[in-house]
């Protein structure tokens, strides 16, 4: 590769990728520069900054066709636009977040943190838009690794240090597992290109190794679940939510889960969808018994454990195990309604958990304890808290004219509709959801019904434009679901997905 | 303006929590007329919207479409829609029920002057409680019904949980989960006709349902498809309504919520139940509805004797009361299992007059309450002579309750059990028994508080003014129907024969 063909390849559909890349550079350097004792909040708004414009250009990209470069490693298409949009709005409210965090051991640090979220978005921002296993792992490890620091970004606190080596090690773990997985995949098919992976699925060659398919199926799953707390490979979930700083928490509830539900996406359905399984049978609908098995045991285990939690951060690290169980079931169902229904709910999902954490947030860092008690009569000292974390966690327990509702229905329609009706599984999902109320009404409980002499809690400006914002859009989307189907319509074709497109290079004749 | 009418007296309740957002938390007095102000304009839009019914037209009348939220498939032969539709309209039985309350509901503000705390949030979660309970009634699609019905049960949850007595926040979690399994199994439901049929509309529902068999066979919508779909709602409604033995949450309920609400819950809330069974179990279903007529029938007599001699045994005047509401559902169900035009009539004659009824007695509960500080029947007596009359109108509520001929309570009980007996006569008989036993524990029960050897009460005068007229519209309305019951089976005939007609006579 030379220097004319580097040049010939279309750089300005990663504007928005070199955009946090440059931020995240700027930002490095001026943290080196500035006093040790000087605030680093300037950095936030800078961050947010950058995020914002690149946000601005994946809504300035939204009509340009699918566009391949880099020799079809990285393209732009109508899914990693919808979900770069998630990922970018998702960590421009947590930077807003954190600019009000108020732990002197993250002050200490604050500038390292701004950059390793904004590398860890850049990693997430790579694995939407990639087409190659390669790339995609790069991705996925860019994200992983500065995740793995941020978790353990409290130097002085025990906790911290603990999530953040639990965190490192059972994502090494499973990184090994997932590598393991797409070596299998390029064993198999000579590829690490997805869609040429797709191609050579089908190849009649590959049904006398259709065993090695259903193994790489397995392993490469596994290997990914791990990203979005899916059952079994939860157990890292709570020790690291609670370990980690509350925006990091955030961070990794949301955005994080979101770029696993991507790659998830990505690699599962794309290489495997024509993949045959033994017996020749699409694989894809072979695996679905496990593949639901787990969606159930990602249901039950996040909620019924939630149920015994008396530590805030730990009670939604299982609920947010439990809401990647919920997402798993359209996945499950092979629904039709695939993409909009999981890009709906993280939609929703962003809101509400955000909303919550910034809460927690406020709460926790004021009171000095991570117990569920800090909520205590929470109504009487600060309505303008407790009427938000109300319609947040109405919302993450599905019940109508919030955001969650909407998402929850629409996954009952993809499990319950079209081809095959999947009545059991959507039976877990509400016999679960019903056991989620118990835990998230008992916060609205303890807010609303007890009372106490606690302080009035005082909202620093961001932290009060974030929650108006969550809450406005949970309830928005909850009464008019359609401004963000619309939209997604609008934007998104489903070919566009599986469309296999030639790099475009312009090479000069010699 | 006719076009908008529905919409407008859903929202009404809306328009009180509004100005009570900007009245300051402390100010109880202008907060508690707030509250009766903001009940009497969905009064005054209900009954604009009863002007402009036609009372003898059928179908369904006043209403609103649009569409509200479209999820496209994509599919390999084109895109298939899923569209939901915002749509409302009302018929008489409907109308009926929207008219019943709105009048709890201004009834029910009355009496909550007797609340003591939090009157701003109170009132503000009344109107969203209010606004749930006409929405359920004006609804025309399951989606639409499905919201409304989970909006009626956060207002609830935390009116119960905050205001109630002792046990408050154990009672406010049983309603939860138990409404939450019966809204569960009814979401599931739902959902799955959705997907089938691609509609959610009550009248293309049931035109769909209606197909013969092998043109549901295309749509693949087998018999065991429908017959499952109706035992869901069954299920679910029969938590609403509530049918023994899935009533032990609305007991507690009743016990430990503060009057007013319960006058809301037992008056219009469990008639939510009532109205289900009838729209979507023999509305949708009327073949499978008629298979399991029989069982219905049995749950009915089950939970009319259950309650009754439940009721008879209980030592709290509000236990009593909530026993012999499970009695009382119970005879919507023997109606509803007659499938015949007379049971129908008794069945939905019943939901309306239940409602007047257990209003009227449990805003009386209310009353003793703030007088004794109990409502323990040992801890009453004689209270006749001191509160005369309080002591009538409570022996005129009983009366109403236990089916005196002239009130409300007669017709419902004798119609229902008229299309029974010409069914199911054995069954009949053995419910008939029920009867007795309601005259004894109603009489039990409301002759050991007025009459008898007089108890001290802490606070003992006769109902004052505002009290007064709570009790006397509810007792007038239950008279009315009792004497003049022509009115209600007008508005109600369209819906009963169109109905009726979908269960083949």
């Amino acid at each position: 590769m030379d220097l004319d063909t580097l040049l010939s390849f279309r750089w300005s559909v990663m504007t928005p990728e070199f955009i946090i890349l440059g931020v995240a550079t700027l930002l490095s350097v001026i943290d080196l520069f500035m006093k040790k004792e000087s605030s680093r909040k300037p950095l936030a708004w800078l961050a947010g900054a950058g995020i914002l414009a690149a946000l601005i250009t994946i809504f300035m990209q939204l009509d340009i066709e699918v566009t391949s470069i880099l020799y079809d490693t990285y393209r732009l298409d109508s899914f990693s636009k919808a979900f770069k949009i998630l990922l970018l709005l998702g960590t421009l409210l947590v930077i807003v977040l954190s600019s009000n965090y108020k732990k002197e051991d993250l002050e200490e640090n604050r500038g390292e943190f701004y950059y390793l979220l904004l590398a860890a978005l850049l990693g997430a921002m790579m694995m939407a838009s990639s087409a190659d296993l390669i790339t995609l792992f790069v991705g996925l490890e860019l994200l992983s690794l500065s995740s793995y620091v941020m978790a353990g970004l409290e130097r002085r606190n025990k906790r911290s240090n603990e999530s953040a080596f639990k965190y490192i090690v059972s994502g090494g773990i499973a990184t090994a597992i997932t590598l393991f997985g797409m070596s299998y995949i390029f064993g198999l098919t000579g590829e690490t290109n997805l869609f040429k992976i797709a191609e050579n699925m089908g190849n009649l060659e590959l049904l006398e190794h259709s065993f090695l398919i259903f193994f790489a199926f397995i392993i490469t799953f596994a290997g990914l679940t791990f990203k979005i707390a899916a059952a079994p490979l939860h157990m890292w979930a709570p020790d690291v939510y609670e370990g980690a700083p509350v925006p990091v928490t955030a961070f990794l509830s949301v955005v994080s889960k979101t770029a696993g539900f991507v790659i998830l996406l990505r690699v599962i359905i794309i290489c495997f969808i024509a993949a045959p399984g033994i017996d020749k049978e699409p694989i894809l609908l072979q695996v679905q018994p496990y593949v639901m098995a787990l969606a159930a045991a990602t249901m039950i285990i996040g909620n019924v454990t939630a149920l015994r939690q008396r530590n805030i951060k730990r009670m939604f690290a299982y609920s947010s195990i439990a809401q990647a169980g919920y997402i798993l079931v359209p996945f499950v169902s092979n629904s039709s309604l695939l993409f909009e229904l999981i890009w709906f709910y993280l939609l929703a999902y962003l809101f509400m958990n955000i909303g919550a954490f910034t809460v927690i947030q406020l709460l926790t860092s004021q009171e000095g304890s991570n117990d569920i008690g800090v909520f205590r009569g929470l109504f009487r000292r600060s309505p303008w808290l407790a009427v938000p974390m109300t319609f947040f966690v109405l919302s993450l327990a599905g019940i109508p004219i919030t955001a969650g509702f909407i998402g929850k229905f629409g996954i009952f329609m993809g499990a319950l509709g079209l081809e095959q009706a999947q009545y059991w599984l959507a039976a877990v999902m509400m016999a679960t959801t019903l056991v989620s109320y118990v835990y998230y009404f008992n916060i609205i409980a303890i807010m609303f019904f007890r009372d106490s002499e606690g302080p009035k809690v005082s909202i620093p400006g961001g932290m009060a434009a974030v929650l108006a914002f969550c809450t406005a859009s949970v309830l928005i989307l909850g009464v008019m679901p359609d401004l963000a189907l619309d939209f997604f319509y609008g934007n998104f074709d489903v070919n566009e997905f599986f469309m296999q497109i030639e790099t475009e290079v312009h090479t000069h004749d010699h | 303006m006719n076009t908008w009418l529905l919409s407008i007296l859903i929202l009404s309740p809306l328009l009180g929590v509004l100005v009570l957002l900007f009245t300051p938390s402390q100010d109880e007095k202008s907060i508690k007329w707030i509250g009766v102000l903001g009940t009497l304009f969905p009064l005054g839009t209900a009954l604009v919207t009863l002007s402009a019914f036609n009372k003898s037209g059928e179908g369904l009348q006043l209403a609103e479409k649009f569409q509200w939220v479209s999820y496209e498939v994509f599919q390999s032969n084109g895109d298939v829609s899923y569209p939901i539709f915002y749509e409302v309209g009302v018929n008489g039985l409907s109308m009926v029920l929207i008219l019943l309350t709105t009048v709890v509901s201004v009834l029910a503000a009355i009496a909550s002057f007797s609340i003591k705390k939090d009157w701003r949030s109170y009132f503000i979660l009344f109107f969203l409680l209010e606004m749930g309970m006409i929405g359920v009634f004006a609804a025309q699609n399951l989606f639409l019904f499905f919201i409304f019905f989970e909006i009626t049960l956060i207002p609830m949850f935390f009116l119960i949980g905050r205001w109630g007595y002792l046990e408050k926040e154990k009672a406010a979690y049983s309603f939860l989960i138990y409404n939450g399994v019966g809204s569960a199994i009814l979401l599931i439901a739902f959902v799955a006709m959705f997907m089938k049929t691609g509609t959610m509309n009550f009248d293309q529902l049931a035109y769909t349902f209606s197909l013969p068999q092998s043109e549901l066979n295309e749509m693949n919508i087998t018999k065991n498809f429908k017959m499952g779909m109706l035992i869901a709602l069954l299920i679910a409604f029969a938590v609403k309504l509530p049918v023994a033995p899935l009533h032990s949450w609305m007991v507690r309920v009743h016990v430990q919520a503060p009057p007013p609400i319960v006058m809301l819950h037992s008056g219009i809330l469990l008639k939510i139940g009532a109205y289900g069974l009838i729209v979507f179990g023999a509305g949708l279903f009327p073949d499978q509805f008629e298979s399991l007529a029989f069982i219905i029938g049995l749950f009915g007599v089950i939970n009319l004797l259950y309650g009754a001699f439940l009721a008879l045994t209980q030592r709290d005047l509000k236990r009593v009361l909530a026993y012999s509401s499970v009695s009382h559902m119970g005879i919507v169900l023997i109606g509803l299992a007659a499938l015949n035009e007379a049971g129908m009539t008794g069945a939905v004659f019943q939901v309306v007059s239940h409602g007047l009824i257990s209003a009227l007695l449990f805003f009386l509960v209310g009353v003793l309450y703030e007088r004794g500080g109990s409502s323990q029947l040992k801890d009453f007596g004689g209270v006749a002579k001191r509160m005369p009359i309080f002591a009538g109108v409570m022996l005129a509520g009983g009366l109403a309750s236990l089916g005196l001929p002239g009130m409300s309570g007669f017709i419902s009980e004798f119609m229902a059990f008229l299309g029974l007996f010409e069914k199911m006569p054995v069954l009949a008989a053995v419910g008939a028994l029920g009867l007795i036993l309601t005259a004894v524990y109603v009489l039990r029960a409301v002759l050991a508080i007025t009459f008898g050897t007089e108890k001290e009460l802490s606070n003992a005068h006769d109902l004052s003014s505002t009290e007064r007229i709570p009790a006397f519209i509810l007792l007038a309305a239950i008279l009315f129907i009792g004497i003049y019951p022509a009115w209600l089976s007008d508005m109600l005939r369209p819906t009963l024969d169109s109905i009726l007609l979908g269960l083949g006579g």
